[in-house]
């Protein structure tokens, strides 16, 4: 079981919270939406980031991000 | 005997044809060529095309027996089987004729998947001008009720998440998922979308078997394709061929000089281009077309004369893709514009090397950001646009261009 980052982009509009609680996954393009690191579209998430990712997840005003879990 | 293995060829077929076969596109004719069609159950039909090997004819390729196999183990009685006539690709007008020619095989293959699948509903979704000849032959089958819808003249509205928007009532605009709509598509229901062409396949296929289906065309790709011609053509239009078709024996075909050939672009805006030298080493698929990052696609081939540029071309195309985003991701509202702004600055013989990588990193940088694949796509175009016109990227870098030798740019 693994657990990912989904950005609904046609809901995000670069506020930027997420690249700021999750740095090692996300960084920022040129416009201000989240770019992943690992050019994954969905990064999978350490079991030690889930807190940080539920966080973001929570406090994103754009509703933006949700976790996906796969088997 | 199994539907698989039956090997008949319909009677009277005029050569290579088997979707444009038919010699008007009225029920009679469509009987008479055809013959009845059959009916089968969903596992049948699911085995019959894994056996056939049919592939998608929208664009991408995909198995049609596994999206099948997906949306009939989670069918209900609410099940939804969509033809998707939808032909956002400026360059293509096969479905448009396939529709207008040979209504009846669309319809028949729409039949046939929906009764499979114990589909509650069945739609049909095309351009309004593609759309007459349907309603023509839904009036000479009045047993068949399909759910006609308008699709807008757009570069996304083909998308399948678009069209379940525009078939639920909403703008025909992708929309982001995270489950797959053979599972749940329209208002929650799990749904089949297929290309016309594909379901056209489909509907010879459970007629004659998957060997027939199989009797033309490469092992891994088989069957025939509808292809449009366009660009620096004698002859463009629609044509049915085999797949694995050379496609330097297809342009001459076409009355068009394959050595006056500067690049065919292969499967559509989204494709990618093969050098003309390239044409005769290269067929209409899937393997073939792989070493330049092509694939049949949608079966657009838009052929770029040797007096043509390569850069302007792409540069012309990318930006037009710029204008045809939906406009609701970030990524793609802003990198598209920029990407194809810094393409054309290339392209009009800006001396500054730093723009090759500055255009493929934007392309990299939109790729996979979006709910739909209109980024990926158009990255995927820009890139082999590089690759491909390299050479006159140099040229050009140079105040030079392969078009208009000893002329400065």
């Amino acid at each position: 079981m693994s657990t990912r980052l989904h950005v609904d982009w046609t809901r995000c509009d670069g506020r930027g919270l997420c690249t700021e609680l999750l740095p090692r996954l996300l960084t920022r393009d040129e416009w201000g939406y989240p770019l992943s690191r690992s050019g994954r579209p969905e990064p999978e998430l350490r079991s030690d980031e889930l807190a940080d990712a539920r966080e973001a997840v929570g406090l994103c005003p754009r509703l933006a991000l949700s976790l996906q879990n796969h088997r | 005997m199994t539907t698989a293995e039956r090997v008949d060829v319909p009677p009277d077929q005029p050569r290579g044809a088997r979707l444009l076969s038919a010699r008007s596109p009225e029920l009679a004719a469509h009987t008479a060529q055809h013959g009845p069609l059959p009916t089968l159950s969903g596992p049948q039909l699911v085995a019959l095309l894994e056996a056939s090997g049919l592939a998608g004819r929208g664009g991408a390729g995909f198995p049609t027996w596994r999206k099948l196999a997906d949306v009939a183990a989670t069918a209900t009685r609410r099940t939804v089987v969509v033809a998707n006539g939808a032909e956002g690709e400026p360059r293509s007008s096969k479905d448009a004729v396939l529709l207008a020619d040979a209504p009846h095989l669309v319809l028949d293959g729409l039949a046939l998947a929906g009764a499979a699948l114990g589909a509650h509903r069945l739609h049909l979704y095309s351009g309004a001008h593609a759309l007459a000849p349907v309603r023509a032959a839904l009036a000479e089958r009045p047993g068949m009720r399909v759910i006609l819808t308008e699709a807008p003249d757009t570069f996304v509205a083909g998308e399948e998440s678009a069209v379940i928007r525009a078939l639920g009532g909403g703008p025909a605009l992708p929309y982001d998922r995270t489950t797959r709509i053979t599972q749940k598509g329209l208002r929650g229901r799990p749904t089949l979308v297929q290309n016309v062409e594909t379901l056209a396949h489909l509907a010879l296929a459970a007629r004659h078997g998957a060997a027939w289906f199989r009797s033309v065309g490469p092992v891994e790709d088989p069957g025939t394709r509808l292809v449009t011609l366009s660009g620096d053509v004698t002859h463009p239009g629609v044509r049915e061929v085999a797949s694995g078709t050379n496609l330097a024996a297809l342009l001459a075909d076409a009355g068009t000089d394959p050595t006056r050939v500067r690049a065919v672009l292969v499967g559509g805006y989204h494709g990618a281009w093969v050098p003309g030298p390239e044409l005769g080493r290269t067929t209409l698929s899937v393997t073939s077309l792989s070493r330049f990052g092509a694939s049949p696609g949608a079966g657009v081939l838009h052929v770029l004369g040797v007096d043509r540029c390569g850069l302007t071309a792409a540069a012309d195309i990318a930006t037009w893709l710029g204008t045809q985003s939906a406009r609701q991701c970030g990524p793609c509202v802003n990198g598209l514009p920029t990407m194809a702004a810094t393409l054309t600055r290339l392209a009009h013989g800006e001396r500054t090397p730093a723009l090759v990588g500055e255009v493929r990193r934007l392309a990299d940088v939109v790729t996979g950001r979006g709910s739909c694949r209109h980024p990926d796509g158009t990255a995927r175009f820009v890139h082999s646009s590089l690759t491909v016109f390299d050479h006159d990227v140099r040229a050009h870098l140079h105040g030079a261009c392969e078009a208009t030798p000893g002329r400065a740019l």
